[in-house]
């Protein structure tokens, strides 16, 4: 009977601690993380990988160790020499770094009155394509293409907090395959061009395995250019390999969906 | 049972947390540089015919298609000096790492003989990446037809990595013109896509103007001055048979045939006003589309043959109008400054090519169907006459250089420029060459 009461209040205390560690991080809102700007960098991680709080984080971790250590196991920390970017800026991002950095370097030329809106007029009233658009018609349609990428997507929110990569890492990893992927120009743009593959991954990035999931529809007639589609996502994918991944974490990345859409680019 | 109740709950709380949700990334972007491919040079079977190794047939098959390809810029064909392996062991088993190495991405091999005088030519598309073969075929015809089998060869491969139609099995119909400015003489001419097999139709006796093909067969539509009368004719390209649809009071226009080729449209200018018309060319019967006060001329059907384009000053400058196929519903669709004139509408229906003389430049264009979207591909001192590939990619023009008081310095040329508005590419001639039109694909 003692026993069974001194078992019981231990673990009562356990389930209140871990209570009031775990919940209120899950109740906590998502982190509202700026908008993905695709350029390879160097490491960020201690600013971005922050899913836990750091308390939360050093019991988890702590008791993961003590429980399993699979996951040390399975891959260990390879060293890898600290590469150069290879992947040059597009001129978009090259642009977007420019904007950032003039923001960074001339708070002052800011008006009063600017400084008051809120961060959406201010886009509204900074954005040089618009102002540009007025000016020569031509403009208008880039004007809408720029508002339109600045908006952070449902799928790049989702990434962002949900895939287990830190920014860096899968902007390196997009970086990298951006280069690798030749766009068939020839397609349809009012089809869907979404190829989703499915990749098993070697620790050191070498690809096991991979596969079409919407297989089926690169015999569906009418969707000739599917296959071409899919067929030059492989292509990437094989030129690419091995990818970018991070030097640790196997497990969180050993399979990898890679969801190719051509949508964006042909569309203009 | 408490304690197992107690242990799942642990358990949830701890791995769920620990256990990974599938990675998702999503690839929007890409890269628009034209695709590394290799073309070997096809293998010529030892038993054939001696005429096919003295004329080097599979080098110069392979030539072709790479300069096709080469052209199109969406294909960046690689130096054959680097390649490792023979062509005939390549077209067998290629040896993809030898190809690899030399970062192709793509591979074709070949290989040619004669039998019973008829030439037959294979050719392979791999994949080298993936290690597999992508398409195989074979064409048989007769020896002196090689130059247009490289052709198919380069649509197959074309259609197989970029997903859309080729345009390389196609000819061009163009006015030849030769001697001094004020006396030019212009010969109907018709070649290659590429400019090979250069042919003339007409002697040069009268003036001839804009040769325009049906879509739907080697047909073609001309103008021609005889006696000082204009006359609209059709010429059958593969038989030569010539007839004339008709001699028409006062000045006729670019005549050019509906998507179905049953009917041609043009414009008609009598007392000073110009309106547009169609006549069936089976009945011979002519319908009167538009009557207005205004100049309209340059009709161009829609594939669908629903909707005409064409340009008219009604509104005081010319501009561009899209009407119904019968003449209602007229909409204006160009608002920018400057002179927009030939529209022509895309193949795909997506886009009207024109042409546009603003502040003393010519431009060719195009733009959505609405309007919108205006992209300027290419400026120059005299530039018209846009006619589209038949898969709506490239369009080719003709383009007239300055030239002195007495016609000196004089030419006429013509150029392909594709959407992209970068690959602009000179198509050579014999002769000064203007108005061009393309054909529907041969095969």
């Amino acid at each position: 009977m003692t026993k069974s009461i001194f078992l019981s209040t231990i673990f009562h205390i356990i389930i209140i601690t871990l209570s009031a560690i775990s919940f209120p991080y899950m109740l906590k809102k998502p982190i509202d993380l700026p908008p993905i700007i695709s350029i390879e960098l160097i490491q960020i991680s201690d600013i971005t990988n922050i899913p836990y709080a750091a308390k939360a984080r050093k019991i988890l971790d702590k008791i993961k160790k003590e429980k399993e250590r699979i996951v040390s196991e399975q891959a260990p920390p390879k060293v890898v020499k600290k590469e150069k970017p290879d992947a040059i800026p597009l001129p978009e991002d090259v642009k977007k770094q420019k904007k950032i950095k003039t923001k960074k370097q001339n708070p002052k030329k800011i008006e009063s009155e600017i400084k008051q809106a809120s961060e959406f007029e201010k886009k509204e009233l900074f954005d040089p394509d618009q102002i540009a658009a007025l000016i020569d018609k031509s403009k208008v349609e880039k004007a809408e293409t720029t508002r339109k990428s600045d908006k952070l997507t449902q799928s790049q929110e989702k990434n962002s907090i949900t895939s287990g990569l830190t920014l860096s890492e899968e902007d390196a990893l997009k970086a990298q395959i951006f280069g690798c992927w030749s766009i068939p120009l020839g397609l349809p743009y009012n089809e869907n061009l979404l190829v989703r593959i499915k990749l098993k991954l070697k620790s050191d990035g070498t690809v096991i395995k991979s596969e079409i999931l919407d297989h089926a529809r690169m015999n569906t007639p009418g969707q000739g250019f599917y296959k071409v589609l899919a067929e030059s996502a492989l292509r990437a994918v094989r030129l690419c390999q091995p990818l970018r991944v991070p030097t640790t974490g196997y497990e969180r990345w050993k399979d990898l969906q890679l969801n190719f859409d051509a949508n964006e680019m042909l569309k203009g | 049972m408490k304690n197992i109740l107690f242990l799942i709950f642990l358990f949830i709380v701890f791995f769920a947390k620990s256990s990974f949700a599938l990675i998702e990334i999503d690839i929007t972007r890409g890269n628009l540089t034209p695709l590394p491919v290799a073309v070997s040079p096809l293998h010529v079977e030892s038993k054939s015919s001696e005429v096919l190794k003295e004329i080097k047939v599979g080098s110069e098959i392979s030539i072709i298609i790479e300069t096709n390809l080469l052209r199109s810029g969406l294909f960046n064909p690689l130096e054959k000096d680097s390649f490792v392996q023979k062509p005939d062991i390549a077209h067998l088993k290629p040896r993809f790492e030898d190809w690899k190495l030399i970062k192709a991405q793509a591979l074709v091999t070949g290989k040619v003989n004669i039998t019973n005088d008829k030439l037959k030519v294979e050719f392979r598309l791999w994949d080298v990446l993936a290690a597999k073969e992508m398409i195989a075929l074979a064409f048989t015809t007769v020896p002196t037809n090689w130059r247009r089998v490289a052709h198919i060869i380069s649509d197959k491969v074309y259609k197989r990595l970029t997903g859309e139609e080729g345009y390389f099995d196609t000819r061009i119909i163009y006015v030849s013109e030769e001697g001094p400015k004020n006396q030019r003489i212009k010969k109907l001419a018709i070649m290659d896509q590429d400019g090979a097999n250069t042919k003339y139709l007409t002697l040069g006796n009268e003036l001839v103007l804009t040769p325009r093909f049906n879509p739907t067969n080697q047909m073609v539509t001309y103008m021609s001055f005889f006696r000082n009368l204009p006359r609209v004719y059709l010429l059958d390209i593969e038989t030569g048979v010539q007839e004339v649809v008709g001699d028409f009071p006062g000045m006729t226009f670019a005549p050019r045939f509906s998507p179905d080729g049953k009917k041609i449209i043009m414009s008609f200018a009598k007392g000073g006003n110009s309106d547009i018309f169609t006549m069936n060319l089976e009945t011979r019967e002519v319908e009167k589309i538009t009557d207005h006060p205004a100049i309209d001329t340059s009709p161009s059907y829609s594939p669908d043959g629903k909707y005409i384009c064409f340009n008219s000053d009604r509104s005081g400058y010319q501009q561009i109008y899209v009407m119904r196929s019968d003449g209602s519903d007229v909409k204006r669709i160009t608002f920018g400054q400057g002179i927009y004139g030939t529209p022509v509408w895309s193949p795909r229906g997506d886009l009207i090519a024109f042409t546009k003389m603003y502040q003393g430049s010519f431009y060719i264009g195009v733009m959505r169907i609405d309007g919108s979207g205006e992209r300027l591909l290419t400026e120059n001192y005299y530039q018209e006459a846009p006619s589209w590939s038949p898969n709506g990619r490239v369009l080719i023009f003709y383009r007239e250089t300055k030239s002195g008081s007495q016609g000196e310095g004089f030419s006429a040329t013509l150029w392909s420029i594709d959407l992209t508005g970068y690959n602009e590419r000179l198509i050579e001639t014999l002769t000064d060459a203007s108005d061009p039109s393309w054909s529907s694909l041969l095969n």
